[in-house]
């Protein structure tokens, strides 16, 4: 396998230059998830405003997938709607499900499609996954 | 005595495959668990060929053998360890060995020797695997014990100094590692044993990383309990040992009931058989045991100070190579004394599952993470780490095939 499939440009450019990483003073929701498998952490904060994302930081150690996973999603994800931001999670996750097998929808995943190769390598999916799965989190908690 | 390694190569039948388009199998990852030779995995098949049928049960022939083939490897690890058949007890893991112990501890009544009172103190050290840290955690927890440990010097070693501080008349259990998964540190026994028999607490050594790499003898080392698992040692997965001192396994209570491990039985109570059977309830992992049994003949006859001997210059030169690179971090013991051929480093800002990713897309299999010891990571000061662990097919090409790695990985991700 070539391992520039994995590592694209992008990916490790967000890991070098990572995206809203450091915490805001305040949030709605805040949580801490961690990779028990690899000792990856993160901590991710949401601001909402008319269900709408107006903030998203974060602060973590971690692997290049999971720190530039978070990074392009934080990108991603402000300024959207929880609703757009739902299209933009599912599309996501079905991505790394689908063992190389799916084109990625750059329309919805714009960056994030970088990630695409990460699908065929089973060991990885958890890392690209541990910020979306930490949004999810703190998305569900803000709107309690 | 140098080891023939291109011959020993030979007897593993995994090294004529190739990896990730390819090429040549680099296996760097003894210390999580060791390939098997082709005499081991021939040995499991065959039980079930061709004495497939539950011990100790049965008043037929296929019973008879496989009772002698179970018995017969019981027999080797005791040979393998310096110790007397009865004392070895197989288990499914070394995992599970320790479980035994902290719940046949949690089931001595009062006025057994082993019975845990509130104000007790168990004793452990700070570079444990979960394995022997978590069971002794929540053994503290249900008799209301404390924990206590040992903590470590900037070079991975134990710090002994509050020795007579740690390790008091209130011990009861001091669970240490006989050398580190991550560190490699070996650690010394001998003031440890001292002290904990002093005070008349029990030693329970764990082994995993030391009874596959070199010669043991439990009666030198003066330990208690003593488990390390199969799988590490070219044996098969799902079969650890248990070795505990007669005199002691005779006091402690069984964990898991069941068939085997009784010796009489009415509708509401039972005796238990002795050790080592009341430790074994059910069918047990037969085949598992047998194939461990042809394991450590395997090991014994290439010789266990050889192989040790062979890691050692191996690890020398591992250390030597890895510290000429820059920005590489030896987490862990740089002198080959008292150290296994476990080896942990960091490079700069490379993230060890990167650096693992890297090496495996070149066929170079490694551990990256906290290895099963996230409070040793901590102490450390590293959130995890790239780790290299040899055994006796390695050679200094696979060394070289790794620092070279390692050195491509820079180019890569300097990019």
């Amino acid at each position: 396998m070539n391992l520039d499939n994995l590592y694209q440009e992008v990916i490790l450019d967000h890991y070098k230059h990572p995206q809203h990483k450091g915490l805001s003073e305040k949030f709605d929701a805040q949580v801490h998830h961690v990779n028990p498998s690899c000792g990856d952490e993160i901590t991710l904060n949401v601001n909402l405003a008319d269900s709408t994302i107006s903030s998203l930081t974060w602060d973590g150690v971690g692997c290049s997938i999971s720190q530039a996973s978070v990074s392009i999603m934080s990108d991603l994800l402000i300024g959207k709607s929880l609703d757009e931001a739902q299209v933009i999670f599912d599309s996501f996750i079905e991505l790394m499900q689908s063992k190389g097998a799916l084109v990625a929808d750059e329309s919805i995943l714009e960056d994030a499609v970088a990630l695409a190769g990460v699908s065929k390598y089973p060991a990885r999916i958890k890392c690209a996954l541990l910020g979306w799965m930490a949004y999810k989190d703190a998305s569900v908690q803000a709107q309690k | 005595m140098s080891l023939d390694v291109a011959s020993i190569k030979e007897d593993f039948p995994i090294f004529k495959r190739s990896i990730r388009d390819g090429k040549k199998l680099v296996y760097l990852d003894s210390g999580a668990t060791s390939q098997k030779p082709r005499s081991v995995i021939e040995a499991e098949g065959n039980f079930y060929r061709l004495h497939n049928a539950a011990v100790h049960r049965g008043a037929h022939q296929l019973a008879e053998e496989a009772t002698d083939a179970y018995e017969g490897a019981r027999e080797i690890v005791a040979n393998f360890l310096g110790a007397h058949v009865d004392e070895i007890v197989f288990t499914k893991s070394a995992t599970e060995s320790l479980n035994l112990l902290a719940y046949a501890f949690s089931n001595a009544q009062p006025g057994n020797r082993f019975a845990l009172q509130p104000g007790d103190e168990i004793v452990v050290t700070e570079m444990e695997h979960h394995a022997n840290l978590i069971p002794w955690q929540q053994l503290a927890a249900r008799s209301g014990a404390t924990l206590s440990w040992f903590g470590l010097t900037t070079e991975g070693r134990l710090n002994l100094e509050p020795l007579k501080k740690l390790i008091t008349a209130k011990t009861k259990i001091v669970a240490l590692t006989h050398q580190s998964n991550v560190l490699g540190t070996i650690n010394p026994l001998a003031e440890i044993v001292a002290r904990a028999h002093e005070v008349g607490a029990v030693v329970i050594l764990d082994a995993c990383q030391s009874a596959p790499h070199m010669s043991i003898d439990v009666s030198a080392l003066d330990v208690d309990f003593l488990v390390f698992s199969g799988h590490k040692a070219v044996g098969p997965t799902g079969v650890g040992v248990l070795w505990g001192k007669a005199e002691l396994l005779d006091q402690l209570p069984p964990f898991l009931f069941g068939g085997s491990m009784i010796e009489t039985v009415t509708m509401t109570s039972a005796t238990w058989a002795k050790a080592p059977k009341r430790f074994e309830a059910g069918v047990p992992n037969m085949a598992q045991a047998v194939g461990l049994g042809t394991a450590l003949q395997y090991l014994t006859r290439i010789g266990m100070d050889s192989i040790h001997e062979h890691e050692q210059v191996l690890t020398k030169y591992l250390i030597e190579q890895l510290i000429s690179i820059d920005d590489v971090r030896i987490v862990g013991p740089l002198s080959c004394e008292n150290r296994g051929a476990s080896v942990s480093f960091t490079c700069g800002d490379i993230h060890p599952h990167d650096m693992g990713q890297f090496l495996d897309n070149q066929g170079i299999a490694v551990r990256t993470g906290h290895h099963c010891a996230w409070p040793l990571a901590r102490a450390m000061g590293v959130p995890s780490t790239t780790r290299a662990s040899l055994y006796l097919y390695n050679d200094i090409s696979d060394v070289d095939a790794l620092t070279n790695g390692i050195r491509d990985a820079q180019k890569y991700f300097g990019k």
